[in-house]
């Protein structure tokens, strides 16, 4: 469903996402790998339009999505979450969430003013909370959340608008063994609905144990692509993450 | 009913607290620096003052023009927000201000510096306007105001306004495009403030361009500020205490500015919400006060929330 070719991004000399090619199979569970700096997130960028590609191509569904702004893109059906979170602070976890479903209203001017406090959108944000086991703390502030719960207000903001194919950039790190566990429960489910996964991981435990398929970048460039097993003894990836001595 | 100097007094505040509101939109909901709020008061209020005193339009006919022209202003300067952010914004519509003000200073055609006077009072059925039935329309107005922003705030538009003024990236992410939603800020805040500029003027019947500069500018913000920024009723509640103050207190009046900057730093170190605003001091007490009440009055039983 998404495909990605010779994708190219240039930040002055440096080469942070390099010629790098792969597919994306539809109700996938689909890992990037890497060491720090390798260009994961830059990557992502790349999927969502947060910047645009210096040369390449990335197919989603058939549309060609360059040079296309994010919000176009997400309505594309991409959502995705971020690595440092960017919950909406001041708003409540039921606001973020109303936030969400609110983007299939704010396509034009006159739909935009509905009034939102509905019942049927309430329960559609509840609905949404429930999935993400943020329904008990609906009236909080979202900055007084602990980040475990905003890595799921940010899965559950980018549910709202139906995603096809959900970005999560680095969702596990930083949450307990519970909640990480949690959490990997919930990315079977969205795959069970018919979603598809890409996420960025460190904790290999996870990425082996979850993902279908690996994809492994190092300084840009995809070094590896496999399944998790064949990827952990590929003697590139064990160089790229350990140093070889040449 | 009132002598003219409450009804003075009543009439600059229902002003001042429309402007604010309209400050409110732009700053307050969508997170957009506005130091330059008099650009739009100052539309509002010379269109108005030309189409009446010029091309012989009553006070009616020419208010909704004026509130157009204002929003089209509103428009206008919004879309160097669309490109610069935060502090920059805010040099930004400073440089605005003066401009705006240096060219009603310069151009005959608008008065010059001098201004405009002898603007006709408000009439209603044909009938000039007494200070207590100005009054009245100074109040719809601010009720219309009140009901916008409250019907803004509850909106799929609000929500997104302030998606916006959370974080613009993220909003853009879940799929909502951040510069169309500022510049809806910037015409609906403009509006407002327009409206403002309309009521002052038909009641002053004297404007000149410094009453549109970068000073009264400062002054509504310090008025959001100060009442709670992002909220109604503090936009509200700052702009009429601030208007009420000098007028009681006649050493304030002397050290107006004096008084507006303390409190400025006093409230930025203290309560930075503003004194009316979510989880201020003052707020936080109301709403304790209240829950208090309603416990007595329903025998210590506290109703079930809905959600």
């Amino acid at each position: 469903m998404l495909k990605i070719h010779d994708a190219t991004r240039k930040f002055g000399g440096l080469t942070a996402v390099n010629q790098v090619s792969f597919g994306v199979d539809a109700q996938e569970i689909l890992g990037v790998i890497g060491p720090n700096g390798a260009g994961k997130t830059t990557f992502f960028n790349l999927v969502s339009g947060a910047i645009p590609l210096s040369s390449g191509q990335i197919v989603f569904n058939g549309v060609n999505t360059g040079g296309m702004a994010p919000h176009r893109i997400a309505h594309l059906g991409i959502g995705r979450t971020f690595q440092i979170v960017r919950p909406f602070g001041e708003l409540t976890v039921l606001e973020n969430a109303m936030a969400g479903i609110g983007s299939r209203f704010c396509t034009n001017f006159v739909r935009s003013l509905g009034l939102y406090q509905r019942r049927l959108h309430l329960d559609e944000a509840r609905e949404l909370l429930s999935r993400t086991h943020l329904l008990p703390y609906q009236n909080e502030t979202a900055r007084n959340l602990p980040l475990g719960l905003l890595r799921r207000l940010e899965i559950a903001r980018a549910l709202a608008l139906r995603p096809k194919l959900i970005l999560l950039d680095e969702s596990f790190s930083g949450l307990s063994h519970k909640e990480a566990a949690s959490l990997v429960d919930l990315v079977r489910e969205l795959r069970r609905d018919g979603m598809t996964v890409l996420l960025i991981e460190h904790n290999m435990q996870i990425t082996m144990d979850l993902c279908d398929r690996l994809v492994v970048l190092d300084r840009g460039q995809k070094i590896a692509e496999g399944l998790p097993a064949s990827v952990r003894n590929d003697e590139r990836v064990i160089a790229a993450y350990l140093g070889n001595d040449d | 009913m009132f002598d003219d100097y409450t009804v003075t007094i009543l009439i600059m505040m229902a002003v001042w607290s429309i402007v604010t509101l309209g400050l409110n939109v732009i700053t307050g909901f969508a997170g957009q620096f506005n130091l330059g709020i008099g650009v739009y008061m100052g539309t509002g209020a010379y269109v108005s003052a030309m189409l009446t005193t010029q091309a012989g339009f009553g006070f009616w006919s020419a208010m909704p023009l004026a509130i157009v022209a204002a929003a089209m202003m509103g428009a206008l300067t919004g879309l160097p927000a669309l490109r610069v952010r935060e502090d920059s914004l805010a040099v930004l519509t400073i440089g605005l201000v003066f401009v705006f003000e240096s060219l009603l200073v310069y151009l005959p055609y608008f008065g010059g510096p001098v201004g405009i006077s002898r603007i006709p009072r408000a009439t209603f059925a044909g009938v000039p306007l007494t200070n207590n039935g100005y009054l009245v329309i100074a109040l719809l107005a601010l009720a219309a105001a009140i009901g916008i922003c409250w019907y803004v705030k509850r909106s799929w538009l609000g929500l997104a306004l302030e998606s916006v003024r959370e974080d613009e990236h993220a909003t853009s992410v879940i799929g909502i495009y951040p510069a169309r939603f500022k510049l809806y800020a910037f015409t609906i805040g403009a509006a407002l403030a327009g409206l403002g500029g309309v009521i002052y003027t038909h009641f002053i019947r004297f404007i000149s361009p410094y009453d549109f500069g970068f000073m009264p500018s400062i002054y509504v913000l310090v008025m959001l500020v100060f009442g709670g920024i992002g909220t109604i009723r503090g936009a509200v509640f700052g702009a009429c205490l601030l208007t009420m103050l000098p007028e009681l207190i006649r050493f304030v009046q002397d050290y107006r500015n004096l008084m507006y900057g303390c409190v400025l730093v006093l409230l930025m170190l203290y309560q930075p919400r503003g004194l009316l605003g979510s989880d201020s001091f003052v707020w936080l007490q109301l709403l304790r006060a209240k829950n208090s009440l309603r416990l007595f009055f329903t025998n210590g039983r506290s109703y079930a929330q809905n959600s």
